[in-house]
Parts: structure tokens; C-alpha cells; sequence
């Protein structure tokens, strides 16, 4: 009873001690005496959007530009599934004799979830120049590292039933990952692949803020050229075309698992 | 002739479904590869130059650390900061989002309705919106986390509100509590556990956000990275890496542990 009490209290003093350094260090808040002023102007944006930037006939436009978003999603997810897959059996800790052959893997997974996507793109930028494909790069690799390990643990909670049925029916290795392997972790995969492009259309709309691609690119702009019917425009789009992805990838993940 | 009475063989279901669906998402990847103008030979020809980079990268300047300890402090308390205020604003938002306390969908709805509004903006260009608002500095991003928090904690929390025991609820009923009484006492002992988890949680997962945000002015440590690339100095971009990397997984390894022992 007494040691609970103590121990509560060391860990509020613990608590407590963290907020005064947090809060003591932070500068005091000051904004610019615009702040209301921009607010006003981007809400009213919101209600106002400038609808001609939806299409313009030549160039950098507001579909243009979610397409783009939509590509790099879509291509950064394939890219991270095709090397997710087979780093997914080297990371299962039940595809060895031996548990921890498979920590190397785990750990180079862990390491790219851990690296931050928009600095993989910075580094991309520099290799492959400015873009869209830059930004494909950069979340095909970081997306590995979540996905990867989401297929190597649906490997390792794999029923192994069916195998051992279709050994003692006389099949063949080929024959058993056709008939039980793949059958049984197929949808958890094309499940958890969903996801990961449900996260990615996010990532890429992010990209553009330091020029791999996508919408953030005119968003950026038009916040610098304080174009608030435009950064309303822009908005309303990325809150659609995310809200519609959301609705679509759910309702197919729903019907696979 | 020749009659059977066994049923027909059953025809194996179609696999036009599956091929179409193929080829959909071929088509998909096709034009998205197209659009993004991806081509794997400039990638081929970049390889030298990322070779290059990483070359440059190695050793990390160690002296660069003490230059950028104070903004990597600051990104902690962008962090600590941020989920904070997010919490304290999603704990009323995850109770009217959840049905068996809400009750009404005229309530429930509409909660949920802009719980999902605000996650559809990723949290860089919330950032960026606020730079604008409130001009360059770490309380921009601290109001981006802070929104971004209040989404994801409020989510998270208010499924955990409508998973609980009914039990506990009926009997506050039964005995006569009023609202508040019956959330203090039927609903908080149940998810604070919970809460407090998805609080560390989306701690992680601010402290590897603030790490960016500076890319757009709002404060931390993101700063650094512009400032070093745009100099070439690839030595110190990685010793802010290996720095962002190293508290990272400090604060993964601190919470974990505080998840495992005390909740």
C-alpha cells in the first residue's frame, strides 16, 4: 500500500517535472498581429475556394495536381510491397530453425520505419533531381519498414493445419504454397497494403513541401503568395480525395478480411 | 442414353473477376508510373550519386551535435506541448463520438463527422497553414500537433468508450447518478488505461513529426536539414539524423516501458 502510494507519487513528481521543462524552455507565444486577420481570410477561402484553379488548360492545376498525389501513393505502395515481400519471410522468426536469424532483419525494418520519409525524399531530391519520382522513391522505401513488418507477423501467426494437411496428401513444396501459404495470407497482405496507401496518399500529399511531387507544391505556394482562395481550393481537394480513398480502400478491406 | 442421378460437377467459380481486377490495377500502376514520370534508369544513373551522398554522409560530424541539442530540445517540448493540448481536446469530442454515452446520432454524427475532417489534413501542411497564421517559430507546430493529436487521440478513444462493459453503466443508472456522475464513475475508470496508452502513443508519434516540421518554419529541429542540404554539408545532415534516430528510440524504448509495466 505504502510502496504503491510512493511510487505514484514519484512517477506525478516525474510527470510534473517534465511539463516545467517542457513549458519553462518553449519561447512565450507570440503571434503576428495578422494572425486574425489570415485566419478570417483562409476560412473565408475555405467558403470561397477558386474554383477556376480546379482545371486550367495549361499546366499546374488542382486535379493535375491530386492525380499526381494519387500516383506517387500508388506507385511508392507497389514498390514498398514488392521489396516488403520477401523482407517479410527473412523478418518472420518462424521461417528459421533458429529465432534469432531473424532479428537482423527486424532490426534493418525498424530502422526504416524509424528514418522519416520527407528526408528520405530530401536525400532522393539529391540523387535523382526534384520530383514526383523522387517522392516515389522515398515512400517506396520508408512504407517497407511498417509494411514489411505487418507481412512478416501475419506470417508468423500463419495456421499451419492446412500445410501439414496438404504434406500428407503427397503435395509438394510448390504445390503447398500455392494451396495453404497463399491463400491464407493473401488477403491479410492486400489488406494491410490498402492501409499502407491509405497512409501514403497523405505522405505524398506532405512531398510537395520540399518539391518531390503532388499537391503540397501549390499548396506551399499559394500560401506564400497569400492566395487564400486558392489554399482554400487546395484544401477542399486533399479533404475530398482523402475522404473518398478512406471510404473506398475501407470498404475493400472490410470485404477481404 | 445415359442418365445420371448424381448433381452435376460444380463448375469452378469464374475468374473473369480476378483477371479484371488484375488488369485494373496494372492499368493503375501503369499510368501512375507514367504521370510521376518514373523511369528505374534514371534511377540507375542517380544510384552514383546517391552512392556519392551516402559517401559524403559518413563519418557524421560530431561536433555538429552541440550546435543542434537546442532544437532538438525544442522538437521534445513542440511534442510534449502538442499532444497535451490535443489531448485535453479530444477527451469531450471522444465522449460525444461515442454512441453508448452520446446516445443521440444528432450528437454522435456530427462529432465524428469533424474527427474525420481533421484527419484528412496530414500534419506538414497543417503546419504550413499555420506558419502562415501565426508566422515562423515552434508554436505553429506546436498548434499543428496539437490538432493533429486531438484527431487521433479522440479516434482511438472514443472506439475504446464504445468497446466497455455496459455493467458498471447500468448499475450507475440504477442508482440514480446524473451525466456527470455516471461518466465519472461508470465510464473513466475503464478507458483511462487505454487513454493514457494512445497518449504515449501519439507521443511517439509527435516527436517523429516535430522532427520534420521545421521543413516548413515551424520550429525544431527540421530546420537543420534544409540549412545543411542547401550547404552541401552532407556530414552534418547525418549527425542530425543520427541524432533524430537516437531520440527517437529513446523516447520508443522510455514508453514502451512505461505501456508495458504500468498499463
Amino acid at each position: 500500500m505504502n510502496r504503491t502510494r510512493s511510487r505514484t507519487w514519484l512517477a506525478l513528481a516525474v510527470v510534473a517535472a517534465v511539463y516545467v521543462w517542457a513549458f519553462y524552455g518553449l519561447p512565450a507565444a507570440s503571434f503576428k498581429e495578422t494572425a486574425g486577420e489570415v485566419t478570417g481570410n483562409i476560412v473565408s477561402g475555405l467558403f470561397h475556394p477558386d474554383w477556376d484553379f480546379v482545371y486550367l488548360p495549361d499546366g499546374e492545376d488542382l486535379l493535375r495536381g491530386l492525380l499526381d498525389t494519387l500516383a506517387i501513393a500508388a506507385l511508392g505502395t507497389f514498390v514498398s510491397a514488392v521489396i516488403g515481400v520477401p523482407l517479410a519471410f527473412l523478418a518472420a522468426s518462424n521461417q528459421f530453425k533458429r529465432k534469432w536469424y531473424s532479428w537482423p532483419g527486424k532490426a534493418a525494418l525498424s530502422f526504416l520505419r524509424t528514418f522519416p520519409e520527407i528526408v528520405m525524399a530530401l536525400l532522393f531530391i539529391v540523387a535523382v533531381g526534384p520530383g514526383a519520382f523522387a517522392g516515389v522513391l522515398a515512400l517506396g522505401l520508408h512504407s517497407v519498414g511498417m509494411l514489411s513488418k505487418l507481412y512478416s507477423e501475419s506470417i508468423e501467426n500463419m495456421e499451419t493445419g492446412a500445410m501439414e494437411a496438404l504434406t500428407a496428401t503427397g503435395a509438394n513444396r510448390i504445390q503447398t504454397i500455392r494451396f495453404a501459404v497463399i491463400p491464407q495470407i493473401l488477403p491479410e497482405f492486400l489488406s494491410y497494403t490498402l492501409y499502407r496507401f491509405e497512409i501514403n496518399v497523405r505522405s505524398a500529399a506532405i512531398l510537395g513541401a520540399i518539391g518531390a511531387g503532388g499537391i503540397g507544391t501549390p499548396l506551399i505556394f499559394a500560401l506564400s503568395t497569400r492566395n487564400w482562395d486558392r489554399v482554400g481550393i487546395i484544401l477542399l481537394g486533399i479533404i475530398v480525395t482523402v475522404t473518398i480513398i478512406d471510404a473506398i480502400s475501407g470498404y475493400l478491406r472490410k470485404k477481404l478480411v | 442414353m445415359k442418365t445420371s442421378t448424381l448433381p452435376p460437377i460444380p463448375k469452378p467459380p469464374s475468374r473473369i473477376k480476378s483477371y479484371l481486377t488484375f488488369a485494373l490495377i496494372v492499368l493503375l500502376l501503369w499510368s501512375s508510373g507514367v504521370k510521376t514520370g518514373a523511369d528505374f534508369l534514371k534511377l540507375a544513373d542517380g544510384l552514383p550519386n546517391i552512392g556519392r551522398l551516402l559517401g559524403e554522409m559518413v563519418p557524421p560530424d560530431w561536433s555538429y551535435f552541440s550546435k543542434i541539442t537546442d532544437a532538438m530540445w525544442e522538437t521534445i517540448r513542440m511534442a510534449v506541448a502538442g499532444t497535451t493540448f490535443g489531448a485535453a481536446l479530444a477527451i469531450p469530442i471522444a465522449l460525444l463520438s461515442a454512441r453508448n454515452v452520446a446516445r443521440s446520432p444528432f450528437l454522435y454524427y456530427p462529432a465524428r463527422f469533424i474527427l474525420n475532417l481533421v484527419r484528412t489534413v496530414p500534419d506538414l501542411l497543417l503546419a504550413a497553414v499555420f506558419v502562415a497564421i501565426f508566422g515562423i517559430g515552434p508554436w505553429a507546430g506546436i498548434f499543428a500537433l496539437t490538432l493533429f493529436s486531438f484527431g487521433l487521440i479522440a479516434k482511438l478513444t472514443y472506439e475504446s468508450v464504445e468497446a466497455i462493459d455496459p455493467g458498471p453503466l447500468e448499475a450507475m443508472t440504477a442508482v440514480g447518478a446524473n451525466k456527470l456522475q455516471w461518466i465519472h464513475f461508470g465510464v473513466v475508470p475503464q478507458v483511462t488505461g487505454p487513454f493514457v496508452s494512445y497518449f504515449l502513443y501519439t507521443f511517439e508519434v509527435n516527436v517523429r513529426a516535430a522532427a520534420v516540421l521545421g521543413l516548413v518554419g515551424a520550429g525544431g529541429i527540421g530546420l537543420f536539414y534544409e540549412r545543411t542540404l542547401g550547404l552541401l554539408k552532407y556530414d552534418k545532415t547525418s549527425s542530425i539524423i543520427l541524432f533524430t534516430l537516437a531520440v527517437v528510440l529513446i523516447i520508443d524504448f522510455i514508453t514502451v516501458k512505461v505501456r508495458e509495466k504500468w498499463l
